[in-house]
């Protein structure tokens, strides 16, 4: 019969454990995804006691209170640290979020923190974001218009602004994406909800005149109609955006205009 | 020291940063066909313009009568006549066009009825020369820099810019003061890489976090100044550190000065508006230094907010419901995720919070990098813009909404510059393995640290010296005080330790290195500021509460030598750049 075993640095093993030396009352236990690709080792996880009663309420203010106080060594990427970055996105206590804007209170006992789920890892929390960058890149993010009038703006209606609410305010930091069981499997050739949504902000823009080129450029069977509408990408959006809806936006006008 | 394999580049032209200036100079240097790399330590849309969140500063008139000298002048008192107006002519003038132009690269700009860019009001903004309230900051929702910076990106690509990112930016290559290029490391791998080009672009922004408590995000750490003062080269006005009047309180979190534009108003522990007693006309569109000043007197006169007393709240609740949703969205959701407050019930509790450098590298109009050496000289090959810059338009206090017109319109002006003097694929000059080997001999020191001073703490120690004694109100005996300390705390850097000694994302030394970078700015700051003996702008002194004109009107350039700084001044430019606009003459700065 065929053994089946994991490649062995998919192992994940018991890293060290970092006491409490505060003398806190108030402990929680984080633990934390490790991996450094300059040694041989494995991935491991790492456990640190933290003192809640000096730390502010979101997970980035625990993962800076331990690299300032007790390992400078552990690695995530941080920005703004108010939710409009996007470089702190993170998989905590099983579920995709901005460290920024995630409260530890809302996570029950132990703290587990991963990288963004099914990227490959750079190290520590630092996932892999290159391929869906190139995947941004496809869809053309920029308008395409030939107004060549430099004196005046675009005209745009309030009600035609209104539509692009909900699909601009996106910032990239892949939480739906890498949520996305459709994306787990085919993320080399299904766009995700992350690039899907950008796709269609430049769909429904009406100053934008390539939207049929647009539409055509989508309309595949492996870059759009691999959403299965499981609607993880909706649940998972740090800025409660709803991918799951946009996708279902250009699969209906798909299916109705004439493209 | 261990040999690093260096890994060779020839660019025409480097910019170095893809937030909005360094993206915008990125597109017209490709636009002009030459051949361009952008360097960035983060993804270009995590750059720290995202964040901004009011608006785009610009005399189109869509909203009533506006004109851009009118907008001059409004930023010539809003700088406290620190700024040259040759720069700000431009800078006006030229506004209209770059707003415009984003528009057709696809910002969501609101939209008034008509269907044209929605404006609204912003503090300092007025309309034929200081009599009344103009809307003149072009605004999509509150997310105005997400907006822009997110479009910028999209034009890069289609330009096909070729970016490094996630690439950490170690020093300039000088050779006989002139910049032939930088030295850079790869996280992405660990590789040191070389860029020769002929002409780079400092576009790295602020330095908010040299202080404790800051708008700025954890990457502010002005890479670019910090690298200029290595190479031997002075900043200007490093003093000038705009305190923003609303960052959420206990937390740092930008709350809009649209807030405030669109009819929020800020109320002390007796229930007072008290701007209308600081600033009878403009009230809370007073510009941002005079209204950080009137709530730091208010909470010192003992009429704060909350347990301590030491805030003030901001009120919104009167709001009209559909202008909350629609135009301030994004101030909603920062409210309740970082003050737990509901906006349409609760006021915010908000204190002035350290937002934006008005100091930074000295260029002129056209972008060109500055030095004295006797008189006013260009440094060949460097130019600087966006918030790393002090062209200066902003003078000793920046306008709300004129920062984001500053990266558009001195990006473009960058690239413009940068096209006339670099004819594309020049061949490049042999330099000297001694400043690649300088350079690296400074990195391979600080991973190799192993001392016993961290650099968390280190970082702490530099931010709450600046915090108390470099704040809103400043004395010659706080800041004496600062400087001393700021130079112990420099001193505390020969027992660094950095435990981190990898190569590949190594975010240990990149702090140890942005912390290298923030205490060499630290020291220009708090230096600059005890030599300026007069009240300006953002610069308050308790014990010199006039401006002097006569004395200073003139820009601070400090050049720093580890912790020991030369400060030498240079006149302000008295003239305008065309004969469209008089010279405003200086005048007493009420509001």
């Amino acid at each position: 019969m065929v053994q089946l075993s994991l490649p062995k640095n998919s192992e994940i093993k018991k890293g060290k454990y970092f006491k409490d030396k505060t003398g806190s009352k108030n402990l929680r236990k984080v633990n934390i995804y490790r991996w450094d690709p300059s040694t041989d080792e494995g991935p491991r996880i790492d456990t640190y006691e933290v003192d809640m009663d000096n730390c502010p309420s979101k997970v980035l203010d625990i993962l800076n209170k331990i690299k300032n106080e007790i390992d400078s060594t552990i690695t995530y990427r941080r920005s703004c640290a108010h939710g409009v970055c996007g470089s702190c996105a993170m998989n905590m206590g099983g579920k995709n979020g901005l460290a920024c804007t995630t409260p530890h209170a809302e996570i029950d006992g132990d703290i587990d923190i991963y990288p963004l789920p099914h990227l490959k890892v750079k190290k520590d929390l630092i996932g892999d974001l290159d391929g869906l960058y190139k995947q941004y890149q496809s869809i053309e993010p920029w308008l395409k218009n030939n107004s060549t009038k430099e004196t005046t703006e675009i005209y745009q209606s309030k009600e035609d602004r209104a539509k692009l609410d909900g699909a601009y305010e996106c910032i990239m930091c892949a939480c739906c994406s890498t949520s996305c069981p459709s994306y787990w499997w085919n993320g080399d050739k299904y766009l995700g909800p992350a690039v899907l949504l950008q796709a269609y902000r430049w769909i429904i823009d009406s100053r934008d005149e390539e939207r049929k080129a647009r539409l055509k450029k989508v309309a595949d069977e492996l870059k759009l109609y691999r959403c299965h509408t499981i609607l993880n990408c909706t649940n998972a959006c740090p800025k409660g955006l709803n991918p799951a809806k946009a996708i279902a936006e250009i699969k209906k006008m798909l299916a109705t205009a004439n493209v | 020291m261990k040999a690093y394999n260096i890994i060779d580049h020839e660019y025409d032209v480097v910019v170095l940063g893809a937030g909005g200036s360094g993206l915008r100079a990125a597109v017209g240097l490709s636009e002009a066909g030459l051949k361009t790399a952008c360097i960035s330590k983060v993804f270009p849309t995590r750059s720290h313009t995202s964040a901004a969140q009011g608006g785009i500063s610009a005399a189109l008139g869509n909203m009533g009568e506006d004109d851009w000298r009118w907008h001059m002048y409004d930023t010539v008192k809003g700088a406290d006549w620190l700024g040259d107006q040759d720069s700000i002519e431009y800078l006006c003038k030229e506004a209209p066009k770059a707003v415009l132009e984003l528009e057709k690269y696809g910002v969501p700009f609101s939209r008034t009825e008509e269907g044209k860019i929605y404006q609204r009001p912003f503090g300092g903004m007025t309309k034929n020369y200081g009599n009344g309230i103009v809307q003149r900051t072009c605004a999509a929702a509150d997310r105005t820099g997400h907006a822009i910076l997110h479009t910028l990106y999209g034009q890069a690509l289609k330009h096909n810019t070729e970016f490094f990112i996630e690439y950490f930016a170690l020093d300039l290559l000088m050779k006989d003061g002139e910049c032939k290029g930088l030295i850079a490391w790869n996280l992405n791998d660990g590789t040191i890489h070389r860029f020769r080009a002929h002409t780079v672009i400092i576009a790295t922004g602020g330095y908010g976090k040299v202080y404790y408590s800051a708008t700025s995000a954890h990457t502010c750490t002005g890479d670019g100044n910090a690298m200029v003062l290595r190479a031997g080269l002075p900043l200007q006005d490093m003093e000038f550190v705009q305190f923003h009047p609303t960052g959420i309180y206990g937390h740092g979190t930008l709350i809009s000065e649209g807030v405030r534009g669109e009819g929020g108003y800020l109320v002390n522990s007796k229930g007072e508006r008290f701007m209308e007693r600081y600033a009878p006309n403009a009230k809370d569109l007073a510009s941002r230094d005079v209204v950080s000043r009137s709530m730091s007197i208010e909470i010192n006169e003992g009429r704060g907010v909350g347990k301590d007393q030491d805030h003030v709240h901001l009120h919104l609740s009167h709001l009209d419901k559909s202008v909350i949703e629609n135009r301030l969205p994004g101030i909603t959701e920062a409210a309740r995720l970082f003050a737990n407050v509901d906006v349409t019930k609760d006021p915010i509790p908000v204190v002035p919070t350290v937002h934006y450098n008005m100091g930074g590298i000295p260029t002129n109009y056209k972008a060109e990098v500055l030095t004295m050496n006797g008189s006013e000289k260009t440094v060949p090959g460097l130019m600087a813009i966006g918030e790393a810059a002090c062209v200066s338009v902003h003078g000793a206090n920046r306008l709300g909404s004129n920062s984001l017109i500053d990266l558009v319109v001195f990006g473009r002006a960058a690239a413009k510059r940068a096209a006339e003097l670099v004819k594309p694929g020049t061949p490049h000059e042999e330099i000297s393995e001694t400043e690649t080997q300088k350079c690296l001999d400074r990195f391979d020191k600080l991973r190799n640290a192993q001392g016993d001073n961290s650099t968390a703490e280190l970082r702490l120690s530099m931010q709450k010296t600046m915090q108390s004694k470099c704040a809103v109100f400043r004395t010659e005996k706080n800041l004496k005080q600062g400087v001393d300390e700021i130079g112990k705390t420099y001193d505390g850097m020969d027992s660094i330790s950095v435990k981190d000694k990898s190569l590949v994302f190594n975010t240990d030394l990149v702090e140890t290195l942005e912390f290298d970078n923030l205490i060499r700015q630290a020291v220009a700051t708090v230096d600059s500021a005890y030599h300026r003996k007069e009240s300006r702008g953002a610069h308050a002194r308790e014990d010199y509460p006039k401006r002097d004109d006569e004395k200073f009107m003139q820009h601070t350039l400090a050049w720093c030598d580890g912790k020991n700084t030369k400060i030498s001044y240079r006149p302000v430019h008295q003239s305008t750049l065309t004969n469209e606009v008089q010279y405003f003459p200086p005048q007493e700065r009420v509001y």
